[in-house]
């Protein structure tokens, strides 16, 4: 039995089909990204999840319970938004009690669960006071305290580190995982932040206009991208891509003066493709002096960026801008000649017509 | 004497002077303001100080040398609105009885109409919201006539409930954009959380919003009190004789002639109906800027 469970889902305002035809399972207790730009639907998604949105067409189990008509209280949902939605005027004892006294729970039932919530994420100090005395990553705490005491088996985050600063970010990310560790619910989260998807996710669905584009392990959505859009999205700096063809019967990739050999691709037939985009990773590329005919592109330095750990240095290679990540102290001079050593097995093709990867 | 340290000049800001062209404009122009709208109240005040041998005699603009409260007592008690002698403290029992439900059942409905818009948008709700602002630019003079009718046929006509019907219909159009736009202006998320928490259509009326929505109450409040105090033309046609309100009462006061005129009865009496609005705007003013602008925030 899947956790949740969204079959041919369609939603539609007015004539814009913002989800289409959608289907997702999701396992007990997995931990489920959902990534894309803004306006790809992972939001509505999630409000249709909770019950806040009414589907047009498709259904949704929870817990193998078909709730497509249930009310967001009935669905055996919590939820954390981005901007906490605390209630203004209560306390944070008031903010995790109010839809359990709604729901008409006794009192000493009430006060066990917002105990266990609150020693839980170590807001048991703030209890009495009211949101707007909280720093945001209190607040955020709160709110994910407020999903805690209903008790649910699937908990959704609409974007709930966004309104953060990067350092609490880091740490509350940090937490969630902590949290999702020990509790082992099923948990769908929304973001528009690559690392946070990366680093959470047991699986990540990648959306775009409505469509769900991926929907995979972390290193395999990075590592196999299935399509040109995931591998543009997802990595920083972006995957470089480059324009070419494959000949020889899908033994070689040709652009310009280039050749590549491509024995060693991790992949589907490659055929001839008069149409054909390769993507190489800033870090599956190396630089070397020396030309290793089928295995390099010439290369000649532009600029380099130092980021600490290591450095990411910027060339043209056939009039093409090309990023490479190497080790800080390999920093070429700018203007130097170098040559690009690509590591084939680690290399994305793709089918410039359909732009799935071959 | 050339080479003076800076360390040993002035230091600090720049002294300005202590009135710029400017600000004596501006203060100009404030002082003007208020000398014009303060005047007649000034002239109101002395008059209704004076005895009416003082009236007669003197000029209108030097205070009372024997000020005296006759005017005041005469005007609350005994000044005659034609055939009754019982001064405008009936007049101000009736604006109290028409005021505190008008009030009270514009602001309710109002709040639940403007809560409904923003946060359960039904079939068409942006149409009905359309029209109810049109509504509001139609001369109001052109509906009295079939809500004497409908008032009849209610069988209400010339009693309370039907000025209290008046005022409420006549208040929903500016209240319900006001309590609309107020409620669309709060985070959609708060909303949202409390579906989850399950609370339903009251619950977060009541329980959620109101509590945050005490600025919109106060403006609302304001506006339909003076609103409804000021009114004259509807007391005197919904209301009936036994039920007019305090501005009718006024009127009558001071339109019905017996002898010489009381000018410092009819001041009085001015004065008397003037001062719930005006002790409201006195006390309430700074919730009513701020709440008129928190409104105003979103469309």
């Amino acid at each position: 039995m899947h956790s949740v469970s969204v079959k041919n889902l369609t939603l539609k305002f007015g004539s814009a089909e913002v989800l289409k035809n959608l289907n997702l399972d999701v396992e007990e207790g997995e931990f489920i990204v959902l990534l894309g730009p803004s306006g790809c639907g992972k939001s509505t998604l999630l409000n249709c999840l909770a019950g806040l949105l009414e589907l047009t067409e498709g259904q949704i189990h929870i817990k193998g319970k078909n709730v497509t008509w249930a009310e967001p209280s009935e669905r055996g949902i919590g939820m954390v938004f981005q901007s906490y939605a605390l209630y203004p005027q209560m306390t944070v004892r008031g903010n995790m009690s109010f839809g359990l006294k709604i729901a008409g729970l006794p009192k000493a039932e009430i006060a066990k669960r917002v105990d266990r919530a609150s020693e839980i994420l170590q807001i048991g100090p703030l209890l009495d006071r009211k949101p707007g005395a909280l720093s945001g990553g209190q607040r955020q705490r709160v709110a994910i305290g407020r999903a805690l005491v209903r008790e649910v088996d699937v908990f959704l985050f609409d974007e709930p580190l966004s309104n953060l600063d990067a350092k609490l970010r880091s740490e509350l990310r940090v937490e969630l995982k902590r949290l999702h560790n020990r509790l082992k619910n099923t948990m769908i989260y929304v973001t528009h932040d690559q690392i946070e998807a990366l680093t959470l996710a047991d699986r990540i669905a990648i959306m775009r206009g409505g469509i769900i584009q991926q929907l995979d392990a972390p290193q395999t959505i990075y590592n196999r991208p299935a399509n040109l859009f995931v591998a543009g999205f997802i990595g920083s700096p972006a995957m470089n891509f480059i324009k070419g063809e494959t000949v020889d019967g899908g033994k070689r990739f040709k652009f310009g003066d280039v050749s590549l050999d491509l024995a060693g691709y991790e992949g589907g037939a490659i055929l001839d493709r008069p149409k054909a985009i390769i993507g190489l990773r800033p870090e599956h590329l190396s630089m070397v002096d020396e030309a290793i005919p089928g295995h390099t592109i010439p290369a000649v330095v532009e600029i380099d960026e130092p980021m600490g750990a290591d450095s990411l240095v910027w060339l043209l290679a056939e009039g093409r801008q090309m990023s490479v990540r190497v080790p800080v102290e390999h920093r070429p001079a700018p203007g130097k000649q170098v040559h690009l050593k690509v590591d084939i097995a680690k290399a994305s093709l793709f089918d410039e017509t359909n732009e799935l990867r071959i | 004497m050339a080479n003076t340290p800076l360390a040993a000049g002035p230091s600090g800001a720049k002294p300005k002077p202590f009135i710029t062209p400017q600000r004596a404009v501006v203060y100009t122009v404030l002082i003007v303001c208020a000398i014009f709208f303060l005047f007649p109240l000034y002239i109101m005040v002395i008059t209704s100080l004076k005895n009416i041998q003082e009236i007669q005699s003197g000029n209108i603009f030097i205070p009372t040398m024997h000020p005296t409260f006759d005017a005041w007592e005469k005007a609350w008690n005994s000044a005659c609105t034609g055939l009754y002698c019982e001064g405008i403290k009936v007049g101000f029992w009736n604006s109290i009885k028409i005021t505190v439900p008008s009030t009270i059942v514009s602001i309710i409905v109002a709040s639940l109409t403007g809560y409904s818009m923003a946060n359960w948008p039904f079939k068409f709700s942006e149409v009905f919201f359309t029209i109810l602002l049109l509504s509001s630019f139609i001369p109001y003079v052109v509906m009295i006539y079939p809500l004497v009718i409908i008032t009849r046929e209610l069988g209400i006509y010339s009693t309370l409930p039907a000025v209290v019907l008046v005022h409420t219909i006549f208040g929903l159009p500016l209240l319900t954009l006001l309590f609309r736009n107020y409620f669309a202006s709060l985070p959609q998320e708060l909303f949202k959380a409390a579906r989850v928490d399950g609370a339903g259509y009251w619950q977060i009326f009541f329980q959620v919003f109101a509590p945050m929505s005490v600025p919109i109450f106060t403006v609302a409040v304001i506006l339909q009190v003076t609103g409804i105090w000021n009114d004259f033309l509807f007391g005197v046609i919904y209301a009936g004789p036994t039920n007019y309100p305090m501005t009718v009462q006024l009127n009558n006061i001071v339109n019905s002639a017996q002898g010489g005129k009381a000018y410092n009865v009819d001041m009085a009496a001015t004065i008397l109906t003037g001062l719930v609005p005006l002790a409201i705007y006195f006390f309430s003013g700074k919730y009513f800027v701020r709440g008129i602008a928190a409104g105003a925030v979103k469309g």
